[in-house]
């Protein structure tokens, strides 16, 4: 999109990228009625997993994100368990949630530590002692493996839907 | 949506964030040394339909053990349920 400015440049990402194992993390894992601590590890058990990390709930970024990921439901065409990751607190994400009829569950990681793992995180301008992670796409295998990695370089910056597409093709 | 895994302990315990009843139950295992895996639900009793479903009614703490089969509401009934099958003298 040409706006005839320069958009803001995030530093380079230095995430794990294709056929790097993804690393394990637990944190509280919401859903429409209640949260529980849940490991990476316990959903790879069950199979792929694509794992989202988007803006704060209530920023746009994170709503066009989630809206074009319901929209396409992945998960009805391919073996893969979608969840999403911000640094919103688990009551946030439950109202998230249910405004948004979302389909998918969403980890709450207040502080960051995930977002650090990944190397995805986005230090937000205006928002002093704050930090969230950037949009970051990771597809992840049944061993952990990481079979599709994407980050954002630019704020605001979205995923290549089609590309998530292509890697879950071929899982 | 959240279907459990072979990894879950046996007990469930469904709680509310801050409430005295729930974190009795909480001591009342860990001095069991029972692992459990705790459930954190909605605040506003109303909106508890999770509860609901497990108990027949929307309060908290409740508890399933798969162990037993057991599922049950009201912290004094889970406290003497707790020691009744895993104390000492049980």
């Amino acid at each position: 999109m040409d706006l005839g400015f320069d958009v803001v440049e995030l530093d380079e990402p230095d995430y794990p990228e294709e056929g790097a194992s993804a690393p394990e993390f637990v944190r509280p894992l919401v859903n429409d009625e209640y949260w529980e601590d849940v490991a990476l590890s316990e959903l790879t058990a069950d199979g792929p997993v694509l794992l989202v990390f988007h803006s704060m709930d209530g920023a746009f970024p994170a709503t066009y994100i989630w809206k074009e990921l319901a929209d396409r439901a992945f998960d009805e065409q391919y073996d893969v368990t979608i969840v999403g990751l911000s640094i919103s607190t688990p009551y946030e994400h439950k109202t998230f949630i249910a405004d948004r009829n979302l389909p998918y569950r969403l980890f709450s990681d207040p502080q960051n530590g995930v977002a650090e793992m990944y190397g995805v995180v986005n230090d937000l301008g205006g928002f002093a002692g704050v930090s969230e992670s950037r949009p970051a796409v990771f597809l992840i295998d049944g061993d952990r493996t990481v079979r599709y990695a994407w980050a954002a370089r630019e704020w605001p910056e979205f995923p290549d839907y089609d590309e998530i597409e292509n890697a879950l093709d071929r899982l | 949506m959240s279907e459990s895994t072979p990894e879950d302990p046996p007990i469930t315990l469904y709680r509310l964030q801050a409430c005295p009843f729930c974190e009795r139950i909480v001591r009342t295992l860990e001095e069991h040394d029972l692992d459990y895996q705790s459930r954190f639900v909605e605040p506003l009793h109303s909106k508890r339909n999770a509860v609901k479903r497990l108990t027949g009614q929307r309060s908290v703490p409740a508890i399933v053990d798969e162990t037993t089969g057991v599922t049950m509401s009201e912290s004094e009934n889970i406290v003497e349920y707790i020691e009744t099958t895993y104390g000492t003298g049980a």
